[in-house]
């Protein structure tokens, strides 16, 4: 029920965002999700994308130093209280968000969430009880 | 094993006659032949028959390097140029180069010292040695090579740079013993790695590496990462090349300097006062064999501490701390004394960071700034910020606790810090410009 997450090392300059984009349109990968986290001097860019294995592979040739991290991606329903009702459910069992970003499905319907926690399979579990939609990695990397 | 027994344990007693005999015999030559000392005696009233007892080293003059680029090329040369057989010389990187002569006897005599070197670090006639010191009018190359010759071991004589190739000979040539630069040897690693490959996997299982300050943690670490006895050479071109101290396998714990061909004594950089074994200075050596170009007195700038208790592989010559940093490399932060070598050990400390690593050093307003550039690798890489902030907030403490001096550490990425393939390159001190 896992997904594969991507995050890669980037400097603040100038390009290298630019450059990491490029490397995936030449090897044809798409990006599903993205966020990036920055500091004044640094960011970490974190990325689903079609294909990790080769994503990876194809950044870390080019230089960069490139993670690899298990996230969940929890579907919900596109309306207010959406995301409140989910993060008291894992509020409840103990369980802590590192970083979470959203994004809206194409229907506007429903939206999708990528959580990073401290207690990954917990989590899980959590919200398998409380009948969350998880989506598993193999439909997320071919929406 | 040692390979000259009865030089390199000679009870104390013996081996200072030795050193007294050959001191005496250095002032007469030096008077007779050199015109920058025989001036330099003259001033302070010396004459070498003033020399009877090693105390009375102190009466004479240092050396400075200054004083070789003073004299350049051939200045000091102490033997017409015909005796002359070889000259090498420095980078004259940091002004002109110095140059050095050697004659025939001297060659030889730098062989045989290498030779020494290569049995004190656990090598044998049986070895297969690959050399990557650069050769040329660098000392490093030909030094070790000639000492390989004279030991009887195979040399393979790569020289600096190709480092792909030079990956490809270790895995093919199977050589047992490497020397080089330590951050060449992990630029070699690295390069092996790429191509698919572990140092493990080699026949190597010894680097003798020097021609640079390295510290006991980049030891443990190239010891961990490659398989082998990382061992500490040292040498200098004025004094003779690599060779002049080297640490024993059996110990690994103080260079022991050749001392029946080199004099040294610790000083205060700032007095030029003699400090007793134990304390730390500045090593500076007087050339008691040399022919073509002795040096009395040569200031090293290199910071080490002097330790005569005779060591457990059987060696009765002195050894030296691994060299702590260069009087004129030291940087000062605020007031504060720091040299690079105190840095990459606590970047080695914290995390177990790569040694790849920057000193940037600026004024800004009066105020002097560090800013520790420090190469993000895989193992240090983490997808949440927090993280990355403790490792820079826990480096910054590090070094506030342990030098005084408030840091700014900044993560770069993966070889954004210029690879060198010889002696790396750690501060870059802005200051002098402008």
């Amino acid at each position: 029920m896992k997904v594969e997450q991507i995050s890669i090392f980037l400097e603040n300059r100038a390009g290298r965002l630019e450059e990491v984009t490029r490397i995936l349109a030449e090897n044809k990968i798409s990006i599903r999700a993205l966020s990036l986290a920055d500091t004044s001097d640094f960011g970490i860019l974190r990325l689903i994308v079609s294909d990790h294995e080769k994503a990876k592979k194809a950044l870390k040739e080019n230089g960069f130093t490139v993670g690899r991290t298990s996230v969940v991606a929890v579907e919900v329903d596109d309306q207010p209280g959406g995301l409140n009702a989910i993060l008291q459910i894992l509020s409840s069992g103990g369980v802590n968000v590192e970083y979470m970003y959203a994004f809206v499905q194409q229907s506007s319907k429903t939206a999708i969430i990528v959580f990073r926690f401290d207690k990954t399979d917990q989590a899980i579990e959590l919200l398998g009880q409380k009948g969350l939609k998880i989506i598993p990695g193999d439909t997320l990397y071919n929406l | 094993m040692i390979f000259d027994v009865e030089m390199e344990t000679l009870p104390r007693e013996e081996l200072e006659a030795l050193q007294l005999k050959r001191l005496q015999a250095l002032a007469e030559r030096v008077y007779a032949n050199v015109g920058f000392y025989r001036q330099k005696f003259d001033e302070r009233g010396i004459k070498p028959s003033d020399i009877r007892s090693l105390a009375d080293l102190k009466l004479l003059p240092f050396t400075e390097k200054q004083d070789l680029r003073n004299h350049y090329p051939f200045g000091l040369f102490a033997v017409p140029k015909e005796n002359v057989v070889r000259i090498h010389a420095s980078s004259g990187t940091t002004g002109k180069s110095t140059v050095v002569g050697y004659t025939h006897r001297d060659v030889r005599n730098w062989a045989r010292l290498m030779a020494r070197c290569f049995v004190a670090s656990g090598a044998s006639a049986k070895d297969i040695i690959h050399n990557a010191y650069g050769y040329g009018l660098f000392t490093g190359g030909l030094g070790a090579h000639y000492g390989a010759e004279e030991l009887g071991a195979t040399i393979v004589p790569v020289s600096g740079g190709g480092t792909k190739r030079q990956v490809m000979l270790l895995k093919d040539f199977g050589p047992t013993v490497l020397c080089s630069t330590p951050s060449y040897a992990l630029v070699l690693h690295e390069a092996a790695q790429e191509a698919g490959f572990s140092f493990k996997n080699l026949d190597l299982r010894i680097g003798i590496f020097g021609a640079e300050p390295w510290t006991e943690e980049m030891r443990r670490d190239i010891e961990d990462k490659m398989g082998i006895t990382a061992i500490d050479i040292y040498g200098l071109s004025e004094i003779m090349g690599p060779g002049v101290g080297i640490e024993c396998h059996n110990a690994q714990n103080g260079l022991h300097i050749m001392e029946d061909h080199f004099l040294v004594e610790i000083i205060d950089p700032e007095t030029g006062e003699v400090l007793p074994p134990g304390e730390q200075g500045e090593l500076v050596i007087t050339t008691l064999t040399k022919e073509a170009q002795p040096l009395i007195r040569y200031r090293t700038r290199d910071i080490t501490i002097l330790n005569k208790v005779p060591c457990r592989c059987g060696r009765t010559t002195a050894r030296v701390h691994r060299m702590m940093g260069r009087s004129d490399d030291m940087l000062i932060i605020r007031g504060v004394n720091v040299f690079p070598s105190q840095i990459e050990s606590i970047l080695l400390e914290t995390e177990g960071l790569a040694p790849h690593y920057l000193l940037v050093v600026k004024r800004e307003g009066n105020l002097d700034t560090l800013e520790i550039q420090v190469e993000v690798d895989e193992k240090l890489f983490s997808d949440e910020i927090k993280v990355l902030q403790r490792i820079e907030s826990k480096i910054v403490k590090n070094i506030k606790e342990y030098l005084g001096v408030t840091a700014m550490v900044k993560l770069v990425e993966p070889r954004s810090i210029q690879r060198s393939e010889g002696k790396a390159k750690r501060i870059l001190d802005l200051r002098k410009q402008n």
